[in-house]
């Protein structure tokens, strides 16, 4: 869910040590005062975080932020002016896809929660979490959740990357509360990243051990009902060699079109569970053609494993013996 | 060497089998006990003889489908044993033909007949060339499209007769040729069979019931409970 947080302009997240989730963190005011004047520091935003509900719209995702804060100076602004962001306390700026599921656009009055903001602005982020979430100046954010004085997170950019660990030390020395981490360590260690990352192997493992199992059991059915016909192929001068690739190729193709159906069918799977009001912001339709390549190759290899023992058993086929029966 | 071949001494003997056994089932089916035969090359050989007396099985060991438990077979003059490149024996020297044609139902006439040639790796105009020449001789031209569940038996045996041919081999091995065809479709089957063989300069031995096909072959050889028990030169 944060894994695209520090994708705005930063390379370092502070944030309370020991929680279970961002949402709970809690940095305070006076923090994000000292580490925005230490020497390193060549900026520092502090982000809270907040989610609401709605009769249609179980989760919203809110984020307060400053007008400084590189999400809104750096996001693509569909509609609305940058420039008027965090003037008045109930201007909020939609997300691309917070804006396509809300059905607002700038000028309308949103229910947030328990309140009504004024709709300023729509904007796309490089993350897909911040673009199905609701932008609030900071101030009005604390007030609205309860957390005067403190945020979520800060996000700080160095001017130069060498001073990480000099950065770290001063945050662990001036507040023993809070830590302050890397991008790439922050999605290493964060707790559900690991338990996402866990959940995905393992289900990705067991597809591709079921797919292997469905490969091969498609293909060995295949061997066991075309016995006769791979006879006659050996009785005609196939080679073992020339059997297997047969086999081989067919299973290739098989594993192909499981591929592509699966692929077809994911991205259906993804564009229907977007529609859900529980899930909208959260569930991103595009698909990395680097992942897309990766299942072909990944079915590819399935179907060359799962072919193995049907090749095996193919080429083990005696033709005078399969001939003989009908 | 068997008697019989010393009146045929202008040709060379392309098949022979020498003190040939075989059994099934752990040794206690022996099919054939001791069988002797040799066959001279452009002639055709009728083995006949009841069901279950090892016709099928010395077929089987000349195509090397087989071993044999004990003895030896000699084909185009090569021994064959499990040193013989069985795959060069079966792409190019020897052909078969089944009683039940043993054509893959779900491909046409034309792909069922180019498997021998796709398994030799020839090259694909010669393989055609070969294919529209033979469907030509065996009438099966405007059926080459055809699958093979559309074909009537007749057509069916004369592509197998067709695919069996396509690499020129030497020596066609027949095993019932005509067996699940009615009289009339046998004759003309058989008399295409001999035709081609005749042109081609192919040796055939054929495996029948038929006591009329086989009369009408240069040879015929009586087989009766796993042993030859009588030579005969018809022509």
């Amino acid at each position: 869910m944060f894994s695209g947080i520090l994708s705005s302009d930063s390379q370092m997240i502070v944030f309370e040590r020991n929680v279970s989730d961002l949402f709970f963190s809690s940095v305070p005011a006076k923090a994000m005062d000292e580490i925005s004047t230490l020497p390193m520091v060549s900026h520092a935003d502090p982000v809270l975080f907040g989610i609401v509900s709605s009769a249609d719209h179980p989760i919203i995702t809110c984020f307060g932020v400053t007008a400084a804060d590189a999400r809104i100076r750096n996001a693509i602004w569909i509609q609305g002016d940058r420039g008027d962001f965090g003037k008045q306390p109930d201007d909020v700026v939609l997300g691309e896809r917070a804006a396509e599921f809300l059905s607002a656009k700038p000028g309308d009055m949103v229910p947030i929660g328990h309140g009504k903001f004024h709709v300023i602005g729509i904007l796309k982020t490089a993350n897909g979490f911040e673009d199905g979430g609701v932008f609030m100046p900071l101030g009005a954010a604390q007030t609205f959740f309860h957390k005067e004085g403190t945020s979520s997170v800060i996000t700080v950019k160095l001017r130069d990357r060498s001073d990480t660990d000099a950065f770290k030390a001063q945050v662990k020395a001036r507040f023993p509360s809070l830590v302050a981490l890397e991008d790439s360590e922050f999605t290493r260690s964060y707790s559900q990243f690991k338990i996402l990352k866990a959940t995905a192997w393992a289900v990705g493992g067991c597809g591709l051990v079921l797919g292997g199992l469905g490969v091969a059991n498609t293909m060995i059915m295949s061997v066991f009902t075309r016995i006769r016909e791979i006879a006659i192929l050996r009785v005609n001068g196939f080679s073992n060699v020339q059997i297997a690739t047969m086999i081989f190729g067919e299973s290739a193709v098989v594993a192909m079109m499981g591929a592509v159906f699966g692929l077809l069918t994911g991205t259906f799977l993804l564009i229907v569970l977007k529609q859900v009001p529980a899930l909208h912001g959260y569930v991103d339709t595009s698909v990395d053609p680097l992942v897309m390549l990766v299942v072909i190759l990944l079915a590819l290899g399935t179907g060359v494993v799962g072919a193995l023992y049907p090749a095996a058993y193919a080429m083990r086929i005696r033709a005078v013996e399969a001939l003989r029966f009908e | 060497m068997n008697p019989l071949m010393q009146e045929d001494t202008e040709r060379r003997v392309i098949l022979r089998a020498a003190d040939l056994w075989k059994s099934y089932d752990g040794g206690t089916v022996t099919v054939l006990k001791g069988v002797d035969i040799g066959c001279f090359e452009g002639r055709t050989v009728a083995l006949c003889g009841p069901s279950g007396c090892g016709k099928s099985t010395l077929l089987h060991l000349f195509g090397g489908l087989d071993v044999p438990d004990w003895g030896k077979v000699w084909v185009n003059g090569v021994e064959v044993d499990r040193h013989r490149n069985l795959l060069q024996l079966l792409r190019h020297e020897v052909g078969y033909v089944f009683q039940l044609h043993n054509l893959i139902p779900d491909l046409t006439l034309a792909e069922n007949c180019l498997i021998p040639t796709v398994a030799a790796g020839t090259d694909h105009r010669t393989a055609m060339a070969r294919l529209k020449e033979l469907a030509d001789r065996t009438g099966l031209a405007h059926r080459l499209n055809h699958r093979i569940q559309k074909l009537s038996g007749g057509e069916r045996q004369r592509t197998a007769i067709c695919r069996a041919l396509m690499n020129r081999p030497k020596i066609l091995l027949a095993d019932e040729p005509t067996g699940s065809l009615d009289e009339q479709s046998s004759n003309v089957v058989f008399d295409l069979l001999l035709e081609l063989v005749a042109t081609e300069g192919t040796t055939l031995l054929m495996a029948t019931h038929d006591r009329n096909l086989a009369a009408r072959c240069d040879r015929l050889v009586e087989m009766h409970d796993g042993k030859i028990v009588e030579h005969a030169y018809v022509r």
